[in-house]
């Protein structure tokens, strides 16, 4: 028995809706947050990472509801992300329920605020994400603004950067494979966990359980953050979808069309397959 | 301090955050939490005058609980900065998880599982805690670990990297672990209720 890795289901929230985009655009309105968030709960994950996709657009940051239904009713640790910008945003987030932040935009643009919040808030309150697109150098350059905007800086040494100034934890996000079900990018996930001494938990790419195998045996992450792949699999066993606000695109909701790229699983299924493969993993989850 | 709120609410409990002598005297259990660092948390404690209430509440005999920076508080120092002093109510230091080679990723984060070394007779309290088993795993996140004097104190015992540490305490009434059991899913929930639940 030892340290399990963590799996992660990641929501990504516009407004009142859980949404899926591939390449962060094109966002899909895939249901009600809160019945994902419960689904996985009970299915065995082990943290929760809720991703805010309009806020740094749009200068919002309006999860708070969300998660402090969240919280009322999982007790699993929850993260949240995106548009956050000032120490205040931090303290009003942890007050709404949430246990760490992600930053990204922010913490590019003033690298102060991660050690001024990592001395406030703890280190371990504080998750750095860092986009990473690939250049053909085979070196990763870091984006934000969900992947639009370029920052000029290489990523493993910004993730270093980040932990020195007292990150506790690193999220690289994959935009070459988020939503895309083409498997995680084992070489992107390796760069950084071989360089930093912090919690690493890797996003982008899942399309079957066996990608989540392959990352896990490869590389030795604290973490990986998986969303189409769980949600497909809560889409279609759950059909008779009500509740979600007519906001955004629900298109791909109605037409009960699947991403044939995506082999969608259960938390269940892919611990198991993990458990089977000798990979330490928090198992047999009793909900009340 | 709100998820432990969260959860003693979903449970059923009526509690609530204080600082207050006599409130914290007249409750029937208390919970004492923290993250962060032991040597602000104990300057805080001092210009609050909380050691005392502390004491006197332990003393009392009811049920009392310290999470992650709470179970290290009870501790008489740690070595975070040099020396702080703690509140002494479990013989020990608390100590850098740093020291120890092979443990090259701090702070340690995530669900680890515990292995029960707590012998439950001569000890009432103990039997409100079967619902920690062997094997079970909670919710951790910390750089420095407990090192508890006296055997008898170590209720369980983790393994990070090849590292073993004293993951909770047990002493008469006082029940304090290194792990979160409010960010430890039911397995955390069932903790909280059955040890404030006599």
């Amino acid at each position: 028995m030892s340290l399990a890795l963590r799996i992660i289901p990641r929501l990504d929230i516009k407004g009142p809706n859980l949404v899926k985009g591939v390449h962060m655009e094109g966002l899909r309105v895939l249901g009600k947050p809160e019945k994902f968030a419960k689904h996985y709960y009970e299915q065995g994950a082990d943290e929760l990472l809720y991703q805010d996709v309009v806020a740094s657009l749009y200068g919002r940051n309006s999860l708070h509801d969300i998660v402090s239904r969240t919280a009322k009713e999982i007790f699993i640790p929850l993260t949240v992300g995106g548009g956050i910008r000032t120490l205040e945003d931090i303290s009003n987030i942890l007050r709404a329920g949430a246990d760490k932040v992600s930053i990204n935009t922010a913490a590019i643009n003033d690298p102060e605020l991660v050690s001024s919040a990592s001395k406030m808030f703890g280190a371990s309150t504080i998750v750095v994400a860092i986009e990473a697109i690939r250049q053909l150098d085979g070196h990763y350059m870091a984006f934000t603004d969900n992947g639009r905007n370029t920052t000029g800086k290489e990523i493993v040494s910004w993730a270093k950067q980040a932990e020195e100034l007292g990150a506790g934890e690193i999220l690289i996000v994959s935009v070459d494979q988020e939503g895309t079900g083409k498997g995680f990018d084992l070489n992107l996930a390796k760069q950084v966990s071989d360089e930093v001494s912090v919690p690493v938990v890797i996003h982008g790419g899942a399309g079957h359980i066996n990608d989540v195998l392959e990352l896990a045996n490869q590389v030795p992450v604290s973490g990986i953050a998986i969303a189409s792949l769980f949600h497909h699999e809560y889409i279609a066993n759950n059909r008779h979808l009500e509740g979600y606000d007519d906001e955004g695109n629900i298109e791909f909701l109605k037409s009960n069309r699947v991403m044939s790229n995506i082999e969608a699983a259960t938390i269940r299924d892919l611990k198991a397959l993990l458990v089977k493969h000798n990979i330490s993993c928090r198992q047999n989850v009793k909900v009340a | 301090m709100f998820s432990i709120k969260n959860a003693m609410d979903m449970l059923g409990f009526e509690s609530g955050v204080t600082s207050d002598h006599k409130e914290i005297m007249s409750a029937d259990g208390a919970i004492l939490p923290g993250v962060g660092s032991f040597s602000e948390a104990m300057k805080h404690i001092n210009a609050m005058d909380l050691a005392v209430p502390i004491t006197e509440f332990i003393s009392s005999g009811k049920h009392f609980m310290g999470i992650c920076l709470g179970l290290q508080l009870l501790f008489s120092e740690s070595e975070e900065f040099g020396y702080t002093s703690g509140l002494g109510v479990i013989e020990g230091k608390v100590e850098s998880l740093e020291r120890h080679d092979g443990i090259r990723r701090v702070p340690h984060v995530g669900w680890n599982s515990v292995e029960k070394r707590g012998s439950i007779e001569n000890n009432a309290i103990a039997s409100s805690l079967e619902g920690i088993a062997s094997g079970e795993y909670f919710y951790f996140v910390h750089s420095y670990y407990v090192n508890p004097v006296k055997d008898c104190d170590v209720y369980t015992t983790t393994e990070y990297r090849g590292f073993e540490f004293c993951s909770s305490i047990l002493s008469d009434n006082v029940f304090a672990s290194q792990f979160h059991p409010e960010k430890s899913g039911e397995a955390g929930l069932k903790v909280l209720r059955d040890f404030f639940t006599k």
